[in-house]
């Protein structure tokens, strides 16, 4: 008896463990880019689009842009900016790509920069791998791979779990 | 001294200058956050057609608060957030959350149709009901609440800059308050069950 309890206990922390693993932050390099966590919010049903968010560091001497990228669940990728204007929502393209300063990072996420994932060929759900590129103006073409996270994502509001 | 009196002089000059600069650039009222002015005639008559195809109007509210929010379907970010937000809220007040309508407005009326906004709404609450107009039929209830949209072309399409407000409207058809971008759920909540009366 006392066996099975702890037996299940450990279950219980193993099982803990590999819920917290995809927290753990995934990283990519694409020479001195370094690449954390990239993750897509899940969407509603019917939505065409979906953001994408990472946290992006440049370790190197040089400034470098993220211009590109794909992914696996949409046809077309934009580099976008939210803000707020008082209470307006403002939404642009950032056409020239979003500027990556030398040794410094840019965190893509809800109500900031982000993906703009557009023509979804399916719905992203929570706990999806979806497989993409991103292009940067000199490190060149990284693979990534992209955690959906959901509906809450994984932004200001705290919940991280995509359960509602 | 004289130098001291001078710079102080320059000082005072500078603080005047940046205080009148503050206060000339200072946005209108009406866009800073919690601040609308209550009584500066926000809400009206509109009419529209809910994502159950039917159509319903500012008369079919009367004695009925409601929550109204413009929002678009294509929206990546403060849509689907606004609207799980609200969602969470209705799950809390449960019953009560009845007592009161919850209204989408599309401003993008050229993907945004009823079938559209039905897909949409099936993931949040099922008592948030969206609503559809023709760009004429959008353009008057945006005018009538004072809100702002505007279509703003990317490379691939096109996306919108909109109001992005919960507006909480009284028995009476009339602005009672505002939930902003991320209001905490706590004081979302507050504001709801003070507008029901609960």
């Amino acid at each position: 008896m006392g066996s099975a309890v702890r037996h299940a206990s450990i279950a219980a922390i193993g099982l803990g463990l590999l819920a917290y693993a995809p927290a753990l932050a995934q990283e990519f390099k694409a020479g001195p880019i370094r690449i954390e966590a990239p993750w897509i919010r899940a969407t509603p049903a019917g939505a065409q689009v979906a953001g994408g968010y990472m946290k992006i560091e440049n370790t190197g001497k040089d400034a470098d842009r993220l211009v590109g990228g794909s992914t696996g669940i949409a046809g077309k990728f934009e580099i976008h900016e939210m803000k707020m204007s008082g209470t307006i929502m403002k939404m642009r393209e950032l056409d020239k790509g979003l500027e990556l300063p030398a040794g410094g990072s840019v965190e893509l996420k809800p109500g900031s920069y982000h993906l703009m994932l557009m023509d979804l060929k399916g719905q992203p759900k929570a706990g999806d791998k979806i497989k993409g590129t991103l292009v940067f103006e000199k490190a060149g073409k990284v693979d990534v791979e992209y955690t959906v996270r959901g509906l809450a994502g994984g932004g200001h509001s705290g919940h991280g779990s995509g359960k509602h | 001294m004289r130098v001291i009196r001078i710079a102080a002089w320059v000082s005072v000059a500078a603080f005047i200058l940046a205080a009148g600069a503050v206060y000339v650039l200072r946005p209108n009222l009406g866009a800073i956050p919690g601040q609308l002015p209550l009584a500066a005639g926000i809400g009206g008559p509109f009419e529209l057609t809910t994502h159950e195809g039917k159509r319903l109007s500012s008369a079919d509210l009367a004695g009925t608060p409601f929550a109204l929010f413009f929002g678009f379907t294509h929206c990546p970010d403060v849509c689907p957030t606004t609207m799980l937000e609200l969602s969470n809220a209705m799950k809390a007040l449960g019953a009560d959350a009845d007592r009161m309508r919850f209204l989408f407005v599309s401003v993008d009326p050229e993907r945004d149709t009823p079938e559209q906004l039905k897909l949409y709404l099936s993931n949040f609450d099922p008592r948030i009901t969206g609503l559809a107009g023709t760009p004429q039929e959008i353009a008057a209830v945006a005018k009538a609440y004072r809100a702002i949209y505007e279509k703003v072309p990317t490379k691939d399409g096109y996306t919108y800059n909109h109001t992005a407000l919960v507006y909480l409207m009284g028995r009476d058809g009339r602005l009672v308050g505002t939930i902003n971008y991320q209001e905490s759920a706590e004081a979302q909540l507050k504001k709801l069950r003070r507008l029901i009366g609960v």
